[in-house]
């Protein structure tokens, strides 16, 4: 019997993220700035992808239409997306790889996900926790090295520091999509699913600040803005990345490797 | 990225049945933690250990190969140094 609809829909925010995020990431293989970074970065990528793998396979468990992880992954479109939109932004201005960009938002995005896999581990739904048991360390070591390097940059010469600032006012406003009052999150808080997200933000804060202070960073003022990825409302980039990640599925449909 | 910024480091790594740290490789970080941290992704990717050690190339003095006949051909007829005439019992067959 398939599950409400707010259940799939609650972790296909999930899911997705780590999907497009392990796609944005992996756009640095072969263009890290050192070799160790490279592969550093790369691995984080993986990780996310098999996070996507696991989530998604499991949306497709509890959704009516049972459709496989690939089905999900390459043949929806973008308005079927539930990323929250942080996720999609460019790695830099499109031409350029930005290594701050880069570093910042797997901060913001990994502070998240670290007490939401924590929580997760709870979760009443059984193949979700254990999802969660074993992403939590995988989000550990990526909040880890972001911060790390945050610190290094932030703390580190002018030009870091400043490239690192200019990053974090660029994206802080797109985690406020994360602390919007939510039915599908109420729903799935109700159901004993999944934490409501705006009750991260307490932890999330605390992470943030100590890092920036560390860095020697100002956080940035809090502004109206508000994506809108996790309903399907997408910035222009999202069409770009599923064009490319795409178009190889869609090109030869059911094919086998 | 200089030599100066970015010194040589060499990797040892102990794999989860092993006794011993089996050096592995080298790789360039600023400092220790971060030389750790990439040794941890660079060399355990396919589970090869449970600990690593990192040290400063420049700590490492190394034998001449050179000098290598010199140093090691003379142990190569002396028998008389091997304990080749006791029975070791199984339980320390590490020794």
């Amino acid at each position: 019997m398939p599950a409400p609809a707010f259940h799939a829909e609650y972790v296909l925010r999930l899911a997705d993220s780590t999907l497009v995020l392990g796609q944005r990431l992996a756009e640095w293989c072969g263009h890290g700035p050192m070799l160790e970074e490279d592969i550093a970065l790369t691995n984080v990528a993986l990780d996310l992808v098999g996070q996507a793998r696991l989530l998604l396979s499991h949306v497709g468990s509890i959704e009516e239409s049972g459709r496989d992880e690939d089905a999900l992954a390459y043949f929806r479109s973008e308005s079927e997306f539930r990323n929250w939109t942080l996720l999609e932004l460019p790695n830099g201005d499109g031409a350029h790889h930005d290594y701050a960009i880069t570093i910042a938002r797997n901060l913001m995005f990994s502070a998240l996900t670290v007490p939401m896999w924590e929580a997760l581990t709870a979760s009443s739904d059984q193949a979700l926790a254990q999802i969660a048991a074993k992403s939590v360390k995988e989000a550990r070591a990526h909040l880890r090295h972001a911060s790390e390097w945050t610190v290094r940059l932030g703390d580190g010469t002018p030009v870091s520091h400043d490239r690192m600032q200019a990053a974090f006012d660029r994206l802080w406003p797109y985690a406020n999509e994360w602390w919007a009052d939510d039915p599908i999150d109420a729903a799935a808080a109700k159901a004993g699913i999944g934490p409501m997200l705006a009750s991260l933000k307490p932890a999330w804060d605390r992470t943030l600040d100590a890092v920036l202070t560390e860095a020697t960073l100002t956080q940035p003022t809090r502004t109206r803005f508000l994506s809108s990825g996790k309903h399907g409302r997408h910035s222009e980039h999202l069409g770009y990345l599923l064009a490319e990640m795409q178009s190889l599925a869609r090109s030869d449909p059911g094919a086998q490797w | 990225m200089s030599e100066a910024e970015f010194p040589l480091w060499e990797v040892f790594v102990r794999s989860k049945q092993g006794l011993d740290h089996k050096h592995c490789g080298s790789l360039h970080a600023a400092d220790a933690q971060m030389a750790l941290r990439m040794a941890r992704d660079v060399y355990t990717r396919r589970m090869e250990g449970v600990s690593i050690w990192v040290v400063p190339s420049v700590a490492i003095t190394a034998s001449l190969a050179e000098e290598q006949s010199t140093d090691f051909d003379p142990m190569a007829d002396k028998i008389y140094r091997h304990p080749t005439f006791y029975e070791l019992p199984d339980e320390v067959k590490n020794m």
